[in-house]
This record gives structure tokens, sequence and C-alpha cells, in this order.
């Protein structure tokens, strides 16, 4: 072997160690900042990780875009969920009235919540758009108590990391980390454009993250879980979602 | 010199440019290491790209101009195919599978590497010379009388001398500047202003396409040139001759004195 070709292998081997070592660091680093996705693994991890880690870093307390009320779209359009369960439809004839949203997990004070408690706290009201992973969109108001103050009412512990939120069907569920659940708009909305929201939109009650797509606005919310890890949800990817090839993280 | 029918291939001593300080017993590289292993991850990134994308348009096969758009709006255009789901009115009678999700994982894995090597590239070129040497045009090139002179050649199918094929034609040098400084910059910026995340952080970024419905029209139409950009780069490779420009790129030797280059 030549000096030139043994000083080029000894090179290489160096860079390569600095290159592995320093993408542990990173990753330790991202770890303890919350900047791993809990879908990071699989052969789409690391591109995943990069945009979750970026967009975090970029987005934590941005706003996201809010329209005048002449550009809220005349129909808005709502996507085909399953069909509504016995429970949903018998919740439904009542008017709602017996609609409970409980609150567990690592808060102070686990409580229940009827639509008429939500309503009396702060209500928010922002004009934003739903933007569909398929491509589509509409603007509508969106009207709802912002979820930072129900977890502020419930005293949530300070190591938690996420919120799991869960429609009335269990089987639909999603969870969010602590910068998007104590976002200012991040809201439960139980109305739509100056309107109770329809049933087609999520009412009686939506979780709406306008800053990720639509389908980490779960409609039908009946429960959210506090948590430090996401570990014991499902199979453990943080939602529903990356169970059927979805990402967790929809902020694009 | 060596010949092959009318063409004179050119040997060490007469290649122009870099091609001076190679010692004559190396077979001259046509292009540097970092353009073809730029070049080949680029080309897995769009293939990866160009697929995943038409999967998820597949989804919603109808374009719009401005902020929103749905099926109860009125479409700039739609694509006359059928969808993958079954709230988009398209005419067909069925509904293609759903591949939206490892589509959408796909994408993006293969947007952060094609972004990355990019950045290779654009810092490699400008350290290199590459940029200046092979990319920019060369003085007098933009002159009208060589611009027409390119073009009726081009127009004539003319094969160029070999002399001149160790080099970029001045078409050759914009179309490539317009691809890497233009087209690759703007599908990246249009794909990052369908973001919700991102325009909240940077507004601007989807404002100025007038929204962002606007912005995945124009997202799609770039996509289009690239593609048709891909399909006239494969056509002229083949008409430089495909083997040996394949193993240019590939191993970075040309001239191998066997072949028309």
């Amino acid at each position: 072997m030549s000096d030139l070709s043994r000083r080029r292998l000894i090179k290489a081997g160096l860079v390569a160690a600095a290159g592995v070592s320093g993408v542990g660091l990173a990753g330790r680093i991202a770890q303890r900042y919350g900047l791993i996705p809990p879908d990071h693994g699989g052969i789409y991890g690391l591109g995943e990780t990069l945009t979750y880690a970026s967009q975090r870093l970029l987005t934590r307390h941005s706003l996201a875009r809010e329209f005048s009320a002449s550009q809220i779209s005349k129909r808005p359009f709502a996507n085909i969920v399953a069909p509504p369960s016995d429970a949903f439809l018998r919740l439904q004839a009542g008017g709602f009235a017996d609609w409970r949203l409980s609150v567990n997990g690592m808060v102070a004070r686990p409580s229940t919540f009827s639509l008429a408690q939500l309503k009396s706290y702060p209500t928010r009201s922002q004009i934003t758009e739903l933007q569909c992973e398929e491509g589509w969109s509409y603007i509508a108001e969106w009207i709802g108590v912002p979820l930072s103050h129900v977890l502020e009412a419930v005293g949530v512990q300070p190591q938690a990391r996420y919120v799991v939120y869960f429609s009335i069907d269990r089987d639909w569920w999603d969870s969010i980390d602590m910068a998007d659940a104590l976002h200012p708009q991040t809201l439960l909305a139980y109305g739509m454009n100056g309107n109770e929201l329809p049933v087609g939109n999520g009412g009686p009650l939506r979780i709406r993250l306008p800053r990720q797509l639509g389908y980490k606005s779960v409609k039908y919310i009946a429960g959210l879980t506090v948590t430090d890890s996401l570990k014991g949800f499902g199979r453990g990817l943080g939602s529903a979602a990356p169970e059927s090839g979805y990402a967790w993280y929809a902020g694009i | 010199m060596a010949t092959l029918g009318h063409v004179q291939v050119p040997t060490g001593d007469q290649v122009p440019s870099s091609a001076f300080v190679v010692p004559a017993t190396t077979v001259t590289s046509r292009h540097s290491a970092f353009v073809r292993v730029t070049h080949w991850v680029i080309t897995l990134c769009f293939f990866a790209l160009l697929v995943t994308g038409l999967e998820i348009v597949i989804s919603h096969p109808r374009f719009y101009w401005g902020e929103a758009g749905n099926v109860f709006t009125t479409p700039l255009f739609k694509l006359p195919i059928p969808a993958s789901r079954e709230t988009v009115p398209t005419g067909y009678g069925y509904v293609l599978p759903d591949q939206n999700g490892w589509s959408r994982y796909l994408h993006f894995q293969a947007a952060w590497l094609a972004v990355f090597t990019g950045l290779v590239f654009t810092i490699s070129s400008l350290f290199t010379g590459h940029l200046r040497k092979n990319l920019l045009p060369r003085k007098g090139d933009l002159s009208w009388r060589s611009f027409s002179t390119a073009i009726a050649g081009h127009l004539r199918f003319q094969r160029r001398s070999e002399t001149e094929a160790w080099s970029y034609s001045v078409l050759q040098r914009l179309t490539y500047l317009f691809v890497i400084f233009v087209l690759f910059p703007l599908v990246i910026w249009t794909g990052l202003a369908m973001s919700p995340a991102f325009v909240s952080a940077v507004p601007a970024a989807v404002t100025v396409f007038g929204g962002q419905q606007s912005a995945r029209t124009i997202h799609f139409f770039v996509s289009l040139a690239l593609v048709l950009f891909l399909i006239v780069h494969v056509v002229m490779v083949c008409v430089a001759g495909f083997k040996s420009r394949m193993l240019a790129m590939i191993t970075g030797r040309a001239g191998t004195h066997t072949e028309r280059t």
C-alpha cells in the first residue's frame, strides 16, 4: 500500500468516525430538546426526524396565518368519516347535552367537562385554513376554548411531554407535543362560522391545530390524556396515523 | 490523434481547459467525482419525488388558484385521471388505492436528501470553479451571433465537434443554470409554501404566490418543467452517444477512443 492511499484511508476513517459520533451526539441533543418524533424508526425515520426537528425549532411560537371574514370559504368541505356509532347517535339525539370530555394522565386534578362548561371558559375565535394532506383546503372561523386553558384548569405536571387525544371512537386517536398543546391557536372547537360546529366538520367537539394538516385535527373529541411517553399508546408511534402509514407530525 | 470515421477523437494533448493538468498516463476525467455523485443522487431523489408526487396528486387531481380550494370550488383545471379518493368527482366509476402515507414519508425524505446534495453541489461548484468554468456562459457566448449559431446547430441536429464536446455549449450552460438555480429552488420553495407550519414562521413564503393553492399549482407546473428537462436531457444523451455519455457520468472517463463521444 502506498503512502498516499494509506494516508487517504486514515483520513477517510477519521472522517467516518467523526461523522458517526457527530450523528450520535446530535441524536442525544435532539432527544433532550424533544426533537425526535415518535415514528422516528424505520426507513423514513431520518427524513421524518429532520422535518419535525427543523419545523419545531423554526415554529415553536409562530402563529398560523389568520384570514379576513371575506376569505371564509362559502361551503366548507367535510371529508367522509366512518358512520357514527350508536353511542354518538344517542348523544346527538340529546343535543349533545351529555357529551363529556374526560381529562386524565399527568394532571393534578383529573376532570370531566360538559360542553356547557367548556363554553363557559374564555372563547377564542380564529379564521384559519384547514389543509388536507390530499391537497384541498377551506377557510373557516373556528370558535372554541384554547386547549391550554383546559390544561391549566386540570394542572399539568411539569414532566408532561405530550397530550394524547381520543375521538369518541377510541380507535381514532392522535397526540401532540406540549409546544402544540400549549400553543394559543390550538383549540377545542365547538363552533364554526358563528354557529355550532356541524357534525360533518367534527361537531360537537373537534381539536383544531391550524399549523398541522387536517388529519391531526381529530373530530368528536371525548378524551385527553397527558403523558411523558407515548410508548403505552397503541403501537407507541404517537397516533393511529402512523399505524396506517401516515406521519405523526403533519406540519407539512 | 485517433480517428474513427470522419470524427477526430482527441487524445490527451488536445483536450482543452482543465485536462491540461492531468498527467498523460491517466485517462482524462470528463466529470469530476462530486459532479458524478451528486448527479446520480439527485437523479434517484428526483425519481422518488416524481413517483410519490404523482401518488399524492391523484388523491386530489384538481388545481386551484388563490388561497383555498376544494371540490366545492371551481378549479383552475382538472387532470383527466381517476382519483384515489371517492370524494373527488372525476367521472370515473372507480377509485384508485390510497398510497399517500408512504408517498408523503418518501417525498419529504427524498426532498431532504436532494436539498443536502444540492448544497454540496453548489458549494463544491463554487470552490472548484465548476460553476465558473463549466456552467456560466463563456465570454462572447451571450452575443446574439454565437447564440443564434448554437440554436441553428441544434435545430439541424448538428453533431458538435469533438473538441467542443468536451465542454458545454451556451444552450446547455443556460439550461443547466436555469434548472439548478431557478427550477430546483422554486420547486422547494413552492413545496414549503404548502406547509402550514413553515408558513406560520415565514408567511411571505406563501403570500408572494397569492395563496397556498397557487403554490400547489406552481409546484405542479415546475415539476412538469423538470420532467420536460429530463426528457430532453436523456434524448440529447442518446443523440450524443448513450454509452459514452453514461460512462463519462458514471466512471468519469471519456474519450475511450473506441466510440464517438
